[in-house]
């Protein structure tokens, strides 16, 4: 339903994005997530430093005498165990969290830059050429991606990586890091599936866009095309652009996990939550806490994303809001 | 309607062969081959592999080679598995994978639209706001932890079901009921939204103001409507639940298409991989196509070009 901003005062102009905010904080699931998330993003960036600093344990961490360490249950040392190496499963989960989290934001924004781009040229151009271009994103539609990203990944894992992955890897982490280079082939695979929908909903905003009277006006005192494409239109666009993006992260976070867990998405020595569940499966019926933390970790904060980008949809949305 | 169907077939074609072909050009383009391994082969007989199996030949006789195949629906020879058809292999695996994928479907469809339609009828009520909050959990939990966590519960904990592996009823409640969470969830967000506007539209306000009963008004009237997300749902569901089995049959230790997918993948057993992704594409474009048709019979205000 239209509600109409129930701004008390009047003294300031209550801007769409402010008025945004308000409905957002309104909105107590959507608080929720997004509590979850500034903690889960703070915890896992500062975290891992924290844990080594007071107990000495990171990631990779295996003590002398690995046999006493073993898969031991959560303690006060070990909040959420050890693994099957003796590495504590804390350090280990806010360190996987930084790659989940990496891999579900890059892809994101591969997918967004992709995708807005294409989506409001199409649009924006309209006629025939946006036939072809959208032409063009249904048959990629019907495409099984998801076999093909499995083919990808395996095909290209590791140490088969394209040269010019593996010299980003290089510039990014230093020289032979293979898993690095699997991590943005991650990225660049799992960003270049995702844009589709993204192209589709910025056409449909693009196109009601177009014919208002403040484009005519661009066009009227000389801006060119892209000046209007990227100064005039796509800032307008950015409202479900970005409800749209935060549904991506957990469903990029979610294939990416798929794919760690069938071994083919990030490759040790990195950890991701996917690859930590799948670690900890093998030993689900004697150590089950070497899956359960991982996997309730990675289910919090993929159900934060989805109850914020719900709450951000109601916000920013408000017409086409579901009741 | 014809005209559209046909031309839609007609699309089916070249779409899937393009889907070949790129898997195809991702398998060649790796360094390395099937036979490559620690162990250097002697140049005779690498020489004598690459003659049997065509390697080599330049490579666009090799594509049209593979091609042919394709088009004549005979998927060629396993490299892994020796002497047997690709066709003989994918028969004997897709039951499995169709058994709990359709199954699958089919329980997620029913607590799905119970849940959604419940929910769109007592909006805001408790009930709604519990159920959306599960199914926002359902869509949050990826199926490889909430498996094993079923496992961990129901086989290693309570000992009521078999935790894996294939065979009786029983053995498949747990795998059908991790691959349909995902499913109920959607279907039961999508049937919700789509019932709370059919719910508020005019011809649901006529068909009161003829004084029909509120139960005649939902399954004869409303349902119809509501529904049509849902049913578009359906395409992207069964390429989902393909991509899904492949966990679950993981998870549970089933010889499925999922499994002989990832297997194929690692072997490089090329026919085998390309044999799989062709039969999947299909089997997707044509359910979209099917989707697409029953559309029309849902909601007669679409119209095709």
């Amino acid at each position: 339903m239209n509600e109409l901003p129930k701004t008390g005062k009047v003294e300031k102009g209550a801007s769409l994005w402010r008025d945004a905010w308000q409905r957002l904080l309104k909105n107590r699931l959507a608080v929720f997530g997004l509590v979850v998330l500034i903690l889960m993003s703070t915890a896992v960036i500062v975290g891992p430093a924290i844990i080594e600093w007071t107990t000495g344990y990171t990631y990779d961490f295996i003590p002398d005498d690995p046999t006493l360490y073993r898969s031991m249950p959560p303690s006060a040392a070990h909040w959420m165990g050890t693994d099957d190496a003796g590495r504590d499963i804390f350090a280990r989960v806010l360190q996987g969290g930084r790659i989940s989290l990496l891999v579900g934001i890059i892809s994101t924004a591969v997918s967004l830059i992709v995708g807005v781009t294409y989506g409001s040229i199409a649009g924006y151009l309209g006629g025939r050429i946006d036939n072809v271009m959208m032409r063009i994103v249904d048959i990629l539609y019907a495409i099984p991606y998801i076999l093909i990203v499995i083919v990808l990944l395996a095909v290209f894992g590791s140490s088969n990586s394209p040269a010019w992955i593996k010299w980003l890897a290089a510039t990014v982490g230093g020289e032979g890091n293979q898993g690095l280079s699997q991590i943005i082939l991650l990225f660049f695979a799992l960003g270049l599936v995702s844009w589709l929908t993204m192209a589709r909903v910025v056409r449909g905003q693009v196109l009601s866009l177009k014919n208002q009277d403040f484009i005519l006006a661009a066009r009227a005192t000389g801006v060119r095309v892209p000046g209007i494409i990227f100064r005039h239109i796509i800032p307008n666009t950015l409202g479900p652009v970005i409800v749209y993006a935060t549904l991506t992260v957990p469903s990029v976070m979610l294939t990416e996990a798929f794919l760690s867990y069938l071994g083919l998405g990030v490759q040790p020595p990195y950890a991701s939550w996917g690859s930590l569940a799948n670690d900890g499966i093998k030993n689900l019926a004697i150590y089950p806490w070497q899956l359960i933390f991982p996997g309730l970790t990675m289910a919090l904060t993929l159900f934060s994303l989805n109850f914020l980008g719900d709450g951000l949809r109601d916000a920013l949305d408000p017409q086409t809001r579901k009741f | 309607m014809v005209r559209f169907i046909i031309k839609r077939i007609l699309l089916i074609i070249p779409m899937a062969l393009l889907v070949v072909t790129l898997t195809w050009g991702l398998i060649r383009m790796a360094p390395g081959t099937f036979y490559s391994s620690e162990k250097k082969l002697p140049a005779a007989i690498e020489k004598n592999i690459r003659e049997r199996y065509g390697l080599d030949k330049p490579w666009y006789a090799q594509y049209g080679l593979m091609m042919g195949n394709v088009i004549s629906g005979d998927l060629g020879i396993s490299l892994k598995y020796e002497g047997q058809a690709v066709n003989e292999i994918i028969g004997r695996h897709l039951p499995y994978s169709a058994i709990i994928g359709i199954a699958a479907y089919l329980l997620a469809l029913a607590v799905g639209l119970a849940a959604g339609t419940l929910a769109a009828l007592r909006q805001n009520s408790f009930f709604d706001y519990a159920s959306m909050s599960v199914a926002l959990l359902g869509l949050s939990i990826p199926a490889f932890v909430l498996g094993p966590l079923l496992v961990l519960l129901f086989s290693f904990t309570l000992y009521l079901l078999p935790p894996a592996r294939w065979g009786g009823v029983s053995a498949l409640v747990l795998p059908v009921v991790t691959l349909a969470a995902v499913y109920a969830a959607y279907i039961a967000r999508l049937t919700r939204a789509g019932m709370l506007e059919v719910l508020r539209s005019d011809y649901i306000r006529t068909a009161r103001a003829k004084g029909l009963s509120e139960r005649t008004i939902l399954f004869r009237h409303a349902l119809r409507g509501g529904l049509i997300p849902v049913v578009s749902f359906t395409g992207p569901a069964l390429a989902g639940l393909l991509a899904g089995t492949v966990v679950v049959e993981k998870v549970f230790a089933i010889p499925g298409l999922g499994n002989i997918f990832i297997q194929s993948i690692f072997n490089r057993d090329e026919p085998l991989t390309l044999g799989i992704v062709a039969f999947i594409s299909i089997l997707i474009m044509v359910f979209n196509l099917a989707v697409d048709i029953a559309y029309g019979f849902l909601d007669p205000r679409i119209r095709y070009e």
